[in-house]
């Protein structure tokens, strides 16, 4: 576990650009929020405060899940103090951007107006403390993902600010993602030309285990979000969404991509045979994998062998939709001259560091 | 010398052994068991007009099941002996096969019938299977929901020397690592039988971590999580270091998803092992120890290298064992029996020398075919 983090300057890693796909950005209190919300719903956050699913709580590995070395001195949560985020993110690893992805709880809301209200208040502060105050830092449009006509309204409402860069929802959801009740939220994505990043979701309506109720410990939450994404992409794949949509992009963040390879060739497999059940799809599961998935790199698959890891990579039969990522400030960090394996091409570096974001995002 | 072709389906394997890991066998309908079920179960089941618990994950049998494994009495696949030994165990040539009951018992919300239903079918298992051919094996049905009464049933058939492992869907209320459940694996080490997950089960909750898929395509692919979700925690509650004696099979899992999944675990293990301080090795390491996994359904890639490949990331070649599946029929190549390209050391290990030594099966043909 990565409880502090420093730059070793000799390394000839760090001189390559570097774009990280995954910053978390956190309220330094929950009052930061009332300026931005409707009086109606003010009132409510004070009254009620923000209720989402109970019993999905484990105690995380360090407190806020951060490294022990994000505290600002100014006391506020790690992540809450832009001038401390410059200083131990942005200029200390040179990065030329950063994505933000504030995970604040607006779409796992059992009450999905207070969501809806509350997601919208998350992006006027993300507008006004941070995209608009740092160059580099670029934000995601939170929605309350539960009900896409209530998410699809604040995607176009924000959808065309030139410095949000896609749409942000997380992976635990109370349906499978590619259910029709979502869609109205990939149209929407779709009308602004944003993709949909699917963070690795803290708090679900059901257990994290697949099909096996709650675990015990904390590893499990966190190991066992890699299911939860595979879970996502069998929904979204056998639902047709990648038909429906054919210009809907997905990141999936902080969710690994070692277990992609395999999935496609269950799939590929399974499909063959039962393909009659799922009319809808014109190609095997696994070309729609390949051209409408990418990945960020944290925590990167570390196979015990460096010939595996290429091995990986070959499987997937590309490098370049993997996109570098910190998870700054969580405990789980991963720094820019480590996480990506020193003995890959330069080329393969260059792409996962920063270009393959670029491209995505359009960073120019 | 190496095959350079997959083996079709139902080859004799000339020289070599063959133990296969998932056969299934169906109970006909639930008046089968009448006679292992007392005069209250007869009357609540002739009354209630219950069918038996008919909840298994499987679609309808075309679908599901290969053509002409039908009963000619017209019971489902897999429930006609005389057909299994034609189709299967004559067919490959099988010195044993170790039958997979998947009657759903979980599916019994009622914790009299549960107990009740389990201890018919392995009695039915006893009698019209395990007494009728010597060449089968079986897989204790048990209440699983209820592991006290799981266990008790475990004493009770356990010591029969045609059992040798515990059914247990790989779906369950709650995962399987936890204490709860703990009763089953003292009763299984206690009688030297292994626990075997299998594909599916219907314990109520959904079978994902984001609610109920539309389809069962995506339930069926999404399986392998489901396993990835008990390996986890039968590992992280120190099940293995609790009952060090106990073995695991993963049963139609599929097993090219385990090496990227250990990578990972190996690595969150190293970051968070103190809130479990009583695991004491690499994740790998525990499966490594205690695990195995059977062949079919082949989850790899299409091309027989990769396919390789993926096998020998696995990291040890004690791993996977052979299964037939029989009469479930996953893909539509039936050249699909077993890869191509197989060392002829790892082949044996495959087709017979891992399940005789997993299952303890003790010394039966030897490697050269003849009994």
């Amino acid at each position: 576990m990565t409880l502090t983090a420093t730059r070793d300057e000799s390394g000839e890693q760090t001189k390559l650009a570097v774009i990280d796909c995954d910053i978390h950005n956190s309220l330094p209190s929950e009052k930061a929020l009332l300026k931005y919300l409707p009086e109606r719903w003010r009132r409510h956050q004070e009254e009620y405060g923000s209720r989402g699913f109970s019993g999905a709580y484990y105690p995380l590995a360090n407190q806020n899940a951060a490294r022990t070395d994000s505290w600002p001195p100014s006391g506020l949560p790690p992540g809450s103090d832009l001038g401390f985020l410059r200083e131990q993110l942005l200029d200390l690893w040179d990065l030329e951007y950063g994505i933000l992805l504030p995970l604040l709880g607006a779409g796992r809301q059992v009450n999905l107006g207070y969501g809806a209200a509350r997601a919208s208040a998350i992006n006027d502060w993300q507008i006004e403390e941070w995209i608009e105050k740092e160059s580099r830092l670029r934000g995601s449009i939170i929605v309350a993902f539960e009900d896409a006509e209530l998410a699809a309204a604040e995607i176009d409402r924000l959808g065309d600010h030139p410095k949000f860069v896609q749409v942000l929802i997380e992976s635990r959801t109370l349906h499978p993602l590619g259910q029709r009740r979502y869609w109205p939220m990939y149209e929407a994505a779709c009308r602004h030309d944003l993709p949909v990043a699917m963070h690795f979701g803290a708090l679900g309506g059901w257990p994290i285990g697949s099909g096996i109720g709650a675990p015990s410990f904390y590893i499990e939450y966190h190991t066992g979000q890699l299911t939860s994404f595979q879970d996502q992409v069998v929904s979204l794949v056998c639902e047709g969404v990648f038909e429906r949509f054919p210009t809907l992009r997905f990141v999936l963040v902080e969710g690994g991509f070692g277990w992609l390879p395999p999935l496609m060739w269950r799939l590929d497999r399974a499909w063959r045979k039962l393909k009659s059940e799922v009319p809808d799809l014109k190609r095997l599961p696994s070309e729609y994998m390949r051209e409408h998935l990418w990945f960020t790199s944290q925590p990167v698959e570390e196979p015990p062998r460096a010939d595996e890891f290429q091995q990986l990579l070959d499987d997937l039969g590309t490098h370049d939709k993997i996109m570098f990522a910190t998870d700054y400030p969580h405990w789980d960090f991963d720094a820019p001259d480590q996480a990506i394996p020193s003995w890959l091409p330069e080329e393969t570096r260059r792409a996962i560091l920063a270009e393959n974001a670029r491209k995505l995002y359009r960073l120019i | 010398m190496t095959e350079t072709a997959p083996i079709r389906w139902g080859a004799s394997q000339s020289g070599f052994a063959v133990i296969d890991c998932d056969v299934h066998n169906s109970v006909p309908s639930v008046q089968a068991l009448f006679p292992w079920l007392s005069r209250f179960w007869r009357e609540y089941i002739e009354q209630s007009g219950f069918k038996g618990p008919s909840d298994t994950a499987y679609p309808n049998a075309p679908t599901s099941a290969r053509r002409g494994t039908t009963a000619v009495s017209g019971g489902p696949p897999g429930s006609d002996l005389p057909l299994v030994r034609e189709q299967v165990l004559d067919a490959w040539g099988t010195e044993l096969a170790i039958l997979s009951c998947d009657y759903a018992v979980d599916a019994v919300h009622n914790p009299d019938a549960d107990v009740a239903l389990a201890q018919a079918v392995n009695d039915w298992q006893i009698a019209e299977w395990l007494d009728r051919d010597p060449r089968l094996r079986a897989s204790v049905v048990v209440p699983s929901k209820q592991p006290d009464a799981a266990a008790r049933e475990i004493e009770r058939v356990g010591d029969h020397p045609g059992f040798v492992r515990v059914f247990l869907p790989v779906r369950s209320p709650i995962p399987y690592g936890k204490r709860h459940y703990h009763p089953i694996y003292e009763a299984a080490v206690r009688h030297d039988l292994a626990i075997s997950l299998h594909f599916g089960g219907a314990p109520g909750n959904p079978p994902t971590s984001v609610g109920w898929p539309s389809y069962y395509l995506e339930e069926y692919a999404g399986m392998a999580q489901v396993f990835q979700g008990q390996l986890m925690s039968l590992i992280v509650e120190g099940v293995f270091d609790r009952f060090p004696t106990l073995r695991v099979a993963l049963v139609e899992s599929g097993f090219t998803w385990l090496p990227p999944f250990l990578w990972r675990f190996d690595k969150e293990w190293k970051g968070l092992r103190r809130e479990i301080p009583w695991t004491t090795r690499l994740p790998s390491e525990y499966v490594r120890e205690h695990v195995g996994l059977t062949l079919q359904p082949i989850d790899g890639p299409p091309d027989a290298a990769r396919l390789l490949r993926a096998i020998d990331q696995l990291g040890s070649d004690d791993l996977l064992m052979f299964s037939t599946d029989y009469p479930h029929w996953h893909f539509d190549e039936p050249e699909e029996a077993l890869p191509a390209g197989l060392s002829p050391s790892l082949k044996r290990k495959l087709l017979s020398d891992n399940a005789r030594e997993f299952y303890r099966l003790g010394v039966g043909m030897d490697n050269g075919g003849t009994p």
